[in-house]
């Protein structure tokens, strides 16, 4: 009896949610979603002086993560130097939706720029354009939000940039008469580095890499111990390799630890991108001559400048609007917003002990 | 307990919970009052619109999270039917069903979500916290089968911006349209209907609500079934008004929503607490993170806070009922002494 009436009453309810699907309605299909900007374009003035007091506000992915913290720290240095008031908040967890009540607090406490690493493009959205209708300025940095809801997004550095410096590292390490590189990756499928590795080979094909034989793409997952046995692998398919270029932290800290180990120390270079901290020893004993990232305190620190300069109508966030940033010097704003820091950051003996991330 | 001595005033567990009750909405009162003169911009109007958007989510599971409770069950596995409901949405909108299809959808899907726990709990007799820790991992892996990492965004916008809105250009939220009705009508069911009374019953004792004539099963069985449909319900509003079905939406909402039931007074064991008591405790809650935050404290800190709030709500009367009880113990010994 009552399992019958269960099934009908669940019958029922599917049936009368068909019929309602019948009628039609709001499809993806059928819907327009080309939403204008929330504001309505101001004219910028070059010439206004940068405001002080500006109160600027860093909400990062979540708190408690030691990049995100080297980033605000430039921030900080940069608010100060612009005599501006600084504040750091975020959520506990990296969640879409815990950011959003952090905005919201930050738009009743009305503070001039927002300063934010999105955690999702979107959710983040209806509230930062209540926050720019409130007149407040937003930039994003680390990852962007819809285009549609901030004013400028700093981008720690182009694809393009971080494969020619890639490429470019692998040619000085190779030696004066070149040879076989590898690359050493993290996932097959990782859309970053799939994109870099594209950059680097257009850059290998040009006359001036035309010593350098690429023979080799290894994918270590970005798991430790997978990297060091894929390093391993490649030194013995190919005795020759000159250079291992690793996109990836993970992938260069597991080459590094391979070769510094092996006797291949001193004939094989490991260049790519890691994080200082990871490897400054192997910098140190001379397995690693040269690698090199993006420094993540100039992205907090350009992010200031470039929330001050909004604010105090310098710019407007249009492409082709330029504005100073203290010690990083000029920037131009690109196509949607877009201000790249610019080359990534390379560490050698004579600098690694300049950077703390 | 000291169910002798507090049997003169025939229903004694329901006038201390009163008390309870009244005293979390006096501090929920006093929270808003003072936080509104003491901290800056705490009582604007689009504060107000904040703090709603922020309580809805909790709120409305909160109301049948209370009457499981009140039967002396739990269901942990809301969060993750919200998640499901959340990623499923995204996904029929990807496959181009109309929106107006999707709503009614994904509230059933959530009362089907509640179903299977409703038949695992009451079907196949195994505790509810087992179930529910299981279907909690469950649906939340489903979600992530639907959408994985990817996150569906473009709602039309009359109805993301309904979610988000102001009735007219006032400062009254829409979203309170649904909260107060629905919020209405399981106060209405708890408090003034038999159905309301059988959940007490049950909570209070199980066994004697079956022989007299209540049908325990069946009745949490169908309230299994509300719990999901709720939490498609709130799937669906959490999308819209973040513009983004993801499969991580509303992840460990359970824990808050658990905590503000408790900390209206509802008993863990069941039997005891009230609606108006539950509701003053999700504002409670809401009101005191909003004004934290508003000064700059640390989200670590409010954690603490929110924590702290949750012992103390559950340690609190089990110290005045001890307390009680110690001393009305001493007065019948002094009695038999003289």
């Amino acid at each position: 009896m009552f399992r019958h009436r269960l099934a009908v009453t669940v019958s029922a309810a599917s049936i009368l949610t068909l019929a309602v699907a019948g009628c039609g309605g709001t499809t993806k299909e059928s819907t327009d979603n080309s939403t204008a900007g929330a504001q309505a374009p101001a004219s910028a003035n070059p010439n206004a002086a940068l405001k002080e007091g500006l109160k600027i506000a860093y909400l990062p992915k979540q708190l408690n993560n030691p990049y995100s913290d080297v980033e605000t720290s430039g921030g900080e240095e940069a608010v100060k130097e612009l005599k501006g008031e600084y504040k750091k908040v975020g959520p506990n967890d990296a969640s879409a939706s815990s950011q959003v009540s952090y905005i919201n607090t930050l738009i009743q406490q009305q503070q001039d720029v927002i300063v934010i690493a999105a955690n999702d493009p979107n959710a983040v959205c209806p509230s930062l354009n209540q926050a720019r209708a409130a007149k407040i300025k937003v930039v994003t940095f680390d990852s962007d939000a819809s285009k549609d809801c901030r004013d400028i997004f700093i981008n720690q550095a182009t694809t393009e940039g971080i494969g020619q410096s890639l490429a470019k590292m692998a040619l000085e390490q190779a030696g004066a008469n070149g040879g076989d590189i590898a690359v050493l990756s993290a996932t097959p499928n990782a859309t970053n580095q799939n994109s870099w590795i594209a950059v680097m080979k257009t850059e290998l094909a040009k006359p001036e890499y035309s010593k350098l034989k690429l023979v080799k793409i290894a994918y270590g997952n970005d798991d430790d111990q997978k990297s060091f046995q894929e390093a391993q692998g490649l030194m013995q398919s190919y005795p020759n390799l000159k250079v291992i270029v690793a996109p990836t932290t993970v992938g260069i800290a597991a080459a590094a630890r391979y070769i510094g180990s092996s006797s291949y120390k001193g004939k094989v270079a490991v260049t790519g991108l890691g994080l200082p901290n990871q490897m400054r020893q192997y910098v140190k004993d001379g397995t690693v001559k040269k690698f090199s990232l993006w420094n993540p305190a100039d992205i907090g620190y350009l992010a200031a400048y470039a929330g001050a300069s909004l604010s105090s109508g310098q710019i407007t966030g249009a492409e082709g609007d330029k504005f100073k940033a203290g010690k990083l010097g000029d920037y131009t704003v690109g196509k949607d917003g877009e201000v790249v820091l610019g080359p990534p950051t390379e560490f050698t003996a004579a600098n690694i002990d300049q950077f703390n991330f | 307990m000291s169910e002798t001595s507090s049997g003169v005033s025939g229903r004694p567990d329901l006038k201390r919970f009163a008390t309870w009750d009244t005293a979390i909405i006096v501090l929920t009162v006093l929270v808003l009052v003072v936080a509104s003169v003491v901290v800056d911009n705490f009582g604007t109007s689009r504060n107000f619109t904040f703090m709603v958007l922020d309580l809805m989510p909790i709120l409305l599971i909160a109301l049948p999270m209370t009457f499981i409770i009140v039967t002396g069950e739990i269901d942990l596995s809301v969060a993750s039917t919200l998640g499901l409901t959340s990623s499923l949405m995204g996904w029929f909108w990807n496959h181009n069903l109309s929106i107006e299809m999707i709503i009614p959808l994904c509230i059933l899907i959530g009362a089907v979500a509640g179903v299977l726990n409703g038949f695992l709990i009451t079907g196949l007799g195994l505790p509810s916290l087992a179930v529910t820790i299981g279907t909690l991992a469950l649906y939340r892996g489903l979600a992530l089968v639907v959408l994985g990492d990817s996150a569906v965004a473009d709602f039309p916008f009359n109805y993301t911006g309904w979610v988000t809105g102001t009735l007219g250009d006032g400062s009254i939220p829409n979203v309170l349209i649904p909260i107060i009705a629905l919020a209405v009508v399981f106060g209405i069911v708890l408090h003034a209907t038999p159905i309301g009374r059988s959940l007490y019953a049950i909570g209070a004792n199980a066994q004697a609500a079956h022989f007299s004539g209540i049908r325990v099963a069946r009745t949490k069985f169908w309230l299994y079934v509300v719990s999901g449909a709720v939490c498609g319900l709130v799937g669906v509003l959490w999308t819209l008004r973040y513009s983004s079905a993801r499969a991580d939406n509303g992840a460990g909402l359970e824990l808050a929503v658990v905590a503000a039931v408790l900390l209206g007074g509802v008993s863990i064991f069941g039997g005891k607490g009230s609606l108006p008591g539950v509701i003053a405790g999700v504002v409670l809650l809401t009101a005191l993170q909003n004004a934290l935050r508003l000064e700059d404290v640390s989200g670590q800190a409010l954690n603490i806070v929110t924590g702290a709030l949750l012992v103390l709500s559950v340690l609190l009367p089990n110290i005045v009922t001890t307390v009680r009880g110690n001393w009305q113990r001493r007065r019948l010994r002094q009695s038999a002494a003289r």
